[in-house]
């Protein structure tokens, strides 16, 4: 892989450059971050931690199970979860942080697992949909809320909905249906599920669940 | 046991609220889609795209993409000399060990273009120029004369921009041929299963259906883009018979918006005359617009729904756009249509001074159903409180106003080809097989649901397996006929199944097979309930194997036809331009409703997917390059959960309407939300906003249009 070249400049987005890091656009050296200083330890600038562009041991604290994989350090969370290990309920759509259906809970908070490199996601506790629902005797209480009002049709955007919600009613046990609907302007839907995710979290947050 | 449907009355679960089968595998990530396919050795394969929106490719140099490491073939697909007619036309092929490698070996691939003139203009005719191709004039009756004795004439220009599928899934597939290259498994997120195994096995160069097989167990939406396999299917076959590997294409958004289907714009200058009492008299309209790089536009019946005014001329003007090309978007040309024409007799009604829901009344002689639009109507009417919140287009005070609109459609709908086999085994078990594919609108629930009624028995009780080309063919689902056909061959394969299973009871049962029911998970005669037998027991009288009927759509079981009324309600900010919708009431028949769930759930999608249209979603070209500024979900903005509005939906229940065979639900609901939308803006602006989606600087420009700025 050392004999990558520059990336073509057409087309460089923030985004080809987060997954391109690797492919020496660093005028530094191909490289990203090592996962100590992506995790937030203090960063030394003059001998600055760096890994890749072959792949690197990523441990992950996925659904409360290590996992060790060899990634390429521009691997995102989504892939990583997506074609590395087959947890696919996450669902790759916008691709560019916009949409949601990506949506899985690091330390609890839910974030756009296509725009998180798997490198960074290290030393987090990551959550899945498949482990909320395995962790629920198969099916949780937000799941169960979504299958009893509806709330999903071709269901591609439901796994990031779920996850959003199930995040959202931990951080907002009491809240409100207008507070419901402020707090998941982040997850898009195309078939228009939106009055059956807004009941099923009213429902969920009612059954305390 | 009697083929027709049962009475309404009697039913324990057809026509209730039943939850979809597949929910909870949709909620915990358990549902396999296309995208979700991984298999051992799978290859990625991605395309390097055109930017320009039209070209002739010079060179195609693939070298430094095919040194990669991880890149395991490359195929240009628009080598030297290569007219590319759409931005993001695709230029080449790359197949790799991952994701990552075929995406960073497609910014490798160097292509050298010679950019030709394009036109990306859709709005105006008269700078489209060679690109417009006006069509004739169709004139009935004499529209100058009625124009000339009208009361009122009113003139509206209002039109709606190009918008796409935009499906949660992308457009692809995944094939595996198997090694020694004679069959196939091909996963495709497709509307249409039965026969795909046939158009890959084509492709991979097998030559022969019998031996490949195609999956669709569930797709991420499709709304009428998703039928051919296309080119990326194509592609994944040959790749995956060229390098013996499993290889999976899914375009990447940018090319799925720009590629991958699309709805014509539409646009119109019209007038519509009408006597004091309302009735209107006279109709022209000059409409225009582009279906895309094989032009077409399909709005060329107007006035939509009120088709019968005597006297009307009408001309549409196709544009041919370097903009990719239009494919079936859910009820094609429809939605145009009802914006058009609504926005026309909306603006009559207010020319003339009349209640905008008197005026619609005033001309339900125009339309195919008077008396079901009339019912329709006052429903939505009251749902959404007309008699009391309407006020005239008038002079609202400044800051945020309020505005009521309406709209009426129709759509045919019927039943497709459907063949749909029901299985019982002899300890009771039941199996109902179809070949067709759930798109989201709960095919496979409705299935089970008219098996369950049919042999009486609890819906955990039937096992459905759909999304397979091994199963029984059954029809593609577009223009609303996916329910009308699997919903009658299923009522067709258990009724069959049913009396074939009484003959052999009947000895037990009184000896007569035409007095016996299947209720309530079992089998008795309907004179002589107290001696029933449990259906596990009857159904040992089958014998060692396993009784099988097939059924297939029936016509006496659906129908085609319907109309529906739409109200709405909004507020418009005149200060920044912002709609806000408060409320949408569909009032909504379709037949015989086989699940009202998910045909509630289906209504309330196509209303949010209508508000998407109204006011955010179009796609955007830019002039100068004719490439596409929005290729992406961040600026193709679709609705989120807090710009819906509450949504009501009113299903048609009468005996009447209940009465009718099946009708589908896919297209209806969709039809009319824009131009109901539009309506209530400019019943709270006072003028017509000339272009949806109604972005903030369109309704400005509307306010300071009739302010005279």
């Amino acid at each position: 892989m050392s004999n990558r070249q520059e990336p073509a400049p057409s087309g460089f987005t923030r985004r080809s450059f987060l997954q391109g890091m690797g492919a020496g656009a660093l005028a530094a050296g191909a490289g990203v971050l090592s996962p100590k200083i992506a995790n937030g330890a203090p960063q030394d600038a003059a001998k600055p931690g760096l890994c890749g562009p072959d792949p690197v041991p990523v441990t992950l604290e996925l659904n409360g199970k290590k996992v060790t994989l060899p990634l390429e350090p521009r691997v995102t969370l989504l892939d990583a979860l997506r074609n590395h290990l087959d947890l696919t309920g996450a669902k790759k759509v916008c691709d560019r942080a916009t949409c949601g259906a990506c949506t899985v809970l690091m330390d609890g908070k839910a974030v756009y697992s296509c725009t998180v490199l798997a490198i960074e996601a290290q030393g987090r506790k990551i959550e899945t949909v498949e482990g909320l629902a395995e962790s629920n005797q198969g099916i949780a209480a937000m799941q169960r809320c979504f299958v009893e009002n509806d709330a999903q049709q071709c269901g591609f955007c439901t796994p990031g909905f779920v996850m959003a919600c199930e995040s959202f009613r931990r951080s907002h046990p009491k809240a409100a249906r207008n507070e419901v609907l402020e707090g998941l302007g982040g997850n898009l839907c195309r078939c228009g599920t939106y009055h059956g995710v807004t009941q099923a979290v009213l429902d969920a947050i009612r059954g305390g669940k | 046991m009697e083929l027709a449907w049962p009475d309404p009355k009697d039913t324990t679960v057809l026509g209730k609220r039943i939850l979809r089968l597949d929910g909870p595998d949709k909620t915990t990530g358990r549902a396999k889609y296309t995208y979700d396919t991984n298999r051992p050795r799978m290859l990625w394969a991605k395309y390097a795209t055109c930017p320009h929106g039209h070209a002739r490719v010079k060179s195609v140099d693939v070298d430094a993409a095919q040194k990669m490491a991880g890149v395991v073939a490359i195929e240009v697909l628009a080598p030297a000399g290569s007219e590319l007619n759409v931005a993001f036309s695709e230029v080449a092929i790359v197949a790799a060990e991952s994701e990552e490698v075929a995406r960073e070996a497609v910014r490798r691939i160097q292509v050298e273009y010679e950019v030709l003139p394009h036109n990306v203009v859709d709005d105006d005719p008269q700078l489209a120029g060679a690109s417009a191709k006006p069509g004739k004039a169709n004139v009935a009756g004499d529209p100058d004369a009625a124009f000339k004795e009208a009361a009122a004439v009113s003139e509206t220009e209002v039109g709606c921009s190009i918008i796409t599928h935009c499906c949660m899934e992308s457009h692809g597939s995944a094939v595996e041929v198997a090694a020694d290259g004679k069959s196939l498994t091909a996963w495709c997120s497709t509307q249409a299963i039965s026969g795909k195994n046939g158009r890959f096995a084509n492709e991979a160069g097998i030559g022969d259906a019998s031996t490949s097989v195609a999956i669709c167990q569930h797709m991420g939406g499709g709304f009428g883009s998703k039928f051919d396999i296309d080119a990326w299917g194509a592609w994944a076959a040959k790749l995956s018979a060229r390098t013996k590997r499993p290889v999976k294409v899914m375009l990447e958004r940018d090319m799925e918006l720009a590629l991958a289907g699309s709805r014509p714009s539409a646009f119109a200058r019209m007038r519509v005359g009408c006597k004091e009492d309302g009735t209107v008299t006279a109709w022209e309209s000059e409409a225009w617009g582009s279906g895309g790089n094989g032009g077409g536009l399909g709005v060329n019946q107007l006035p939509y729904v009120f088709g019968n005014v005597p006297n009307k001329r009408t001309r549409t003007t196709p544009i041919t756009t370097n903009t990719g090309e239009q494919r079936a978007w859910r009820a094609p040309s429809h939605p145009q249509m009802a914006l058009l024409t609504m926005a026309a007799m909306s603006d009559c009604a207010a020319e003339l001074g009349m209640d905008e829901l008197d005026f619609f009344k005033k001309n339900l002689g125009y339309t195919q159903r008077a008396k079901v639009y009339e019912e329709e109507l006052n429903l939505a009417a009251d749902l959404i409180d007309w008699k009391k919140k309407w006020v005239p287009r008038g002079d609202q005070a400044d800051g945020v106003r309020h505005g009521l609109g309406l709209s009426i459609h129709t759509w045919g709908g019927g039943g497709h080809d459907s063949n749909v086999q029901c299985t019982i085994h002899p300890d009771g078990a039941v199996e109902i097989a179809c070949g067709t594919q759930d798109l989201g609108v709960g095919t496979r629930t409705a299935l089970a649901i008219v098996a369950a009624e049919t042999l009486g028995l609890p819906l955990e009780k039937i096992k459905v397996s759909i999304g397979d080309s091994r199963l029984p063919p059954s029809g593609g689902s577009g223009g609303s006929t996916t329910i009308g056909g699997i919903s009658s061959a299923s009522r067709d394969a258990c009724v069959q199944a049913a009396n074939a299973l009484f003959e052999k009871v009947a000895p037990d049962l009184g000896g007569d097979p035409k007095k016996l029911v299947a209720k309530g998970g079992k089998v008795y005669a309907a004179d002589n309930e107290a001696k029933a037998i449990p259906w596990d027991v009857a159904c040992r009288s089958i014998g060692a194997q396993p009784q099988v009927t097939t059924g297939t759509q029936q016509r006496s079981l659906m129908q085609q036809g319907v109309g529906g009324a739409q109200a709405a309600e909004v507020e418009v900010d005149v200060e920044t331009g912002i709609v806000r919708v408060l409320k949408l009431v569909a009032v909504q028949d379709c037949g015989r409703i086989i699940d009202l769930l998910t045909a509630e759930s289906q209504v309330r999608g196509a209303l949010i997917m209508g508000v998407c249209s109204a006011l955010y979603e179009e796609r955007i070209m830019d002039p100068v390059t004719g490439t596409l500024l929005n290729p992406d979900m961040e600026f193709y903005k679709l609705a989120g959960i807090a710009d819906v509005g509450e949504l009501v939906v009113k299903m048609m229940e009468t005996p009447e309407h209940l009465g009718r065979g099946v009708v589908g639900l896919g297209e209806p609901p969709v039809i009319s939300p824009m131009a109901a939308i539009s309506n209530a803006v400019a019943n709270a602006i006072g003028a017509r906003v000339a272009r949806c989606p109604m972005t903030p600087d369109r309704v400005l420009a509307a306010v300071g249009k009739k302010k005279g700025a």
